[in-house]
């Protein structure tokens, strides 16, 4: 079969996506025709459907805490990064720092962050949003900030640039592809963490506790129908990346025609 | 009184003083350069001419003795970009073009957009790479890759050129016709040229005078001058080629006897 190039990364997995659904719908609808264990997509698209006012609701809210968390921890991972790359001091303490933080497991203190921001308030389940992406954002962007080619140090050196314009030209660029991986992987991070967040407090018009209490009740599929927009949240989060990526590094060659390319 | 291109005074260069990994890498090293000339630093591995050649580029600072670029100290030189530098790996910027590659040294110089593009179009062609300026550097051979890193290192018109095995990386058949490139450039240009190479036909071919360095601590163990006159494609395969290849071998071996 004949696939344009352009669509082709893009059919593989359409076709082992159908393929895959179908064969659970299938396999339910002998083994478990009650969908008690496991529901059929049908029933769940069908909860999505029936539902949809109070998922979008919640979506928007969950929504806001994953996006609201990621651009604020994004942004002190990226400021963490270059001054941890431009200053030795700033690397001396700040590195041990993030690497102790990182190793509290952050979403086990949801209910202690509740008692901080407030039970019913989204700002606690922001913060561990942000804790969570921060690490792997700063971790990767301070990584390719410092491992530049010598020579292209050097070679900025016989130019007799500044530090600042080292930066700029060299390392900046650098990092640009360890940034865009980390910020694919925050993006799944970042929703399991807002999910999981809420599971806790929060919003109560949110997707984690619309979870919770769809599966309290025994509505496995309404249950089902939630995570699905959860992870469709995920997956736009994914593909903005991908957006960015191509926006701010058109040269890189693992770019060319492929969204899962940094995946593969 | 004529001024050297390079006047090297009794320089020593020790890496890590005092501590117990201390490298003792040059000693003694007296080395006079014309504008003009041709040197090739050649020795063993670890007789310091990388070293040498940084220290030249004031990209690191010598433990004694003094070293001149154009009259001026190497570090006023390099602040003042008068030589051009090119690697063993190109060192070109992915996320430039090959054009914007070019350009590089100009925009730090602060030149004008229009002139900077004037002067890469005028690199490219010099290095017969015309229709490539808008290419990204990962599209090109490593041959091509290295050609743009020599005309960037030339693009600002240094009155020297340094350049560390620049083309250690290639195959030989690339790596002859980037030397004729690099001797038609130099021709061209009249630029003084301070070249690092482990390769003793490399050196002869290229030089007008070749540097016989010895290992352990790095010292200068002989001079080699060379005039072969104007190459071409028969000059590897004729007699005084040979016998300046021997002697260059010759002054080697004796090195890595002491």
């Amino acid at each position: 079969m004949n696939v344009p190039d352009r669509l082709r990364p893009y059919v593989a997995p359409l076709v082992a996506g159908v393929i895959i659904l179908a064969g659970w719908e299938g396999t339910l609808a002998v083994t478990d025709p009650d969908g008690f264990v496991l529901p059929p997509p049908s029933d769940i698209l069908g909860a999505l459907v029936e539902n949809r006012t109070q998922i979008w609701s919640a979506s928007r809210n969950t929504g806001f805490v994953i996006v609201s968390g990621m651009i604020v921890g994004v942004l002190f991972g990226i400021v963490a990064a270059l001054l941890v790359s431009r200053f030795r001091t700033a690397n001396e303490v700040i590195t041990p720092l993030a690497v102790a933080v990182n190793a509290i497991p952050i979403i086990a203190m949801a209910p202690i962050f509740n008692a901080w921001f407030g039970l019913l308030s989204p700002r606690s389940n922001q913060a561990i949003v942000v804790i969570l992406v921060f690490f792997p954002i700063f971790i990767n962007t301070a990584k390719g900030l410092t491992l530049v080619e010598p020579a292209q140090i050097e070679l900025m050196e016989s130019y007799a640039a500044s530090k600042w314009r080292i930066m700029r030209e060299v390392r900046i660029p650098n990092s640009l592809p360890f940034f865009f991986t980390a910020m694919k992987l925050s993006s799944s991070l970042a929703v399991i963490a807002a999910i999981v967040a809420e599971y806790f407090g929060g919003r109560q018009d949110a997707l984690g506790p619309l979870i919770t209490s769809s599966a309290g009740l025994t509505r496995y599929d309404d249950a089902w129908a939630a995570v699905l927009a959860g992870t469709l949240i995920g997956t736009v989060l994914y593909f903005v990346s991908v957006l960015l990526e191509r926006f701010a590094m058109p040269w890189h060659s693992s770019m060319r025609n492929d969204p899962f390319a940094a995946t593969r | 009184m004529t001024t050297h291109a390079v006047r090297i005074e009794s320089v020593s260069k020790i890496f890590n003083p005092g501590r117990p990994n201390e490298v003792q890498a040059l000693v003694d090293i007296d080395l006079d350069i014309s504008p003009g000339e041709f040197v090739t630093l050649i020795g063993p591995s670890g007789c310091g001419k990388s070293t040498l050649l940084r220290l030249i580029a004031s990209l690191i600072d010598p433990t004694g003795g003094t070293i001149h670029v154009n009259g001026k100290s190497a570090e006023q030189a390099r602040l003042d970009q008068d030589y051009g530098m090119a690697f063993q790996r190109a060192g070109l910027f992915d996320w430039r073009t090959v054009a914007r590659n070019i350009e590089l040294p100009l925009e730090l110089m602060g030149w004008k957009k229009s002139e900077r593009e004037r002067r890469s179009k005028e690199m490219l062609e010099l290095v017969k790479l015309g229709e490539f300026g808008d290419h990204h550097p990962a599209e090109l051979s490593g041959g091509m890759q290295q050609r743009i890193a020599i005309a960037r290192s030339l693009s600002f018109s240094p009155s020297l050129l340094l350049m560390d095995e620049p083309f250690g990386a290639l195959d030989e058949m690339t790596r002859e016709h980037m030397q004729d490139e690099v001797l038609r450039l130099w021709s061209e240009t009249g630029t003084t040229v301070v070249f690092v190479t482990h390769s003793i036909p490399e050196a002869v071919y290229l030089s007008t005078r070749v540097v016989v360095m010895s290992p352990r601590p790095g010292r200068i163990a002989t001079t080699i001058d060379v005039d072969l006159g104007g190459r071409n494609d028969d000059t590897r395969a004729e007699t005084p080629f040979f016998e300046k290849v021997t002697e260059v071998r010759a002054a080697l071996r004796a090195v890595e006897a002491a």
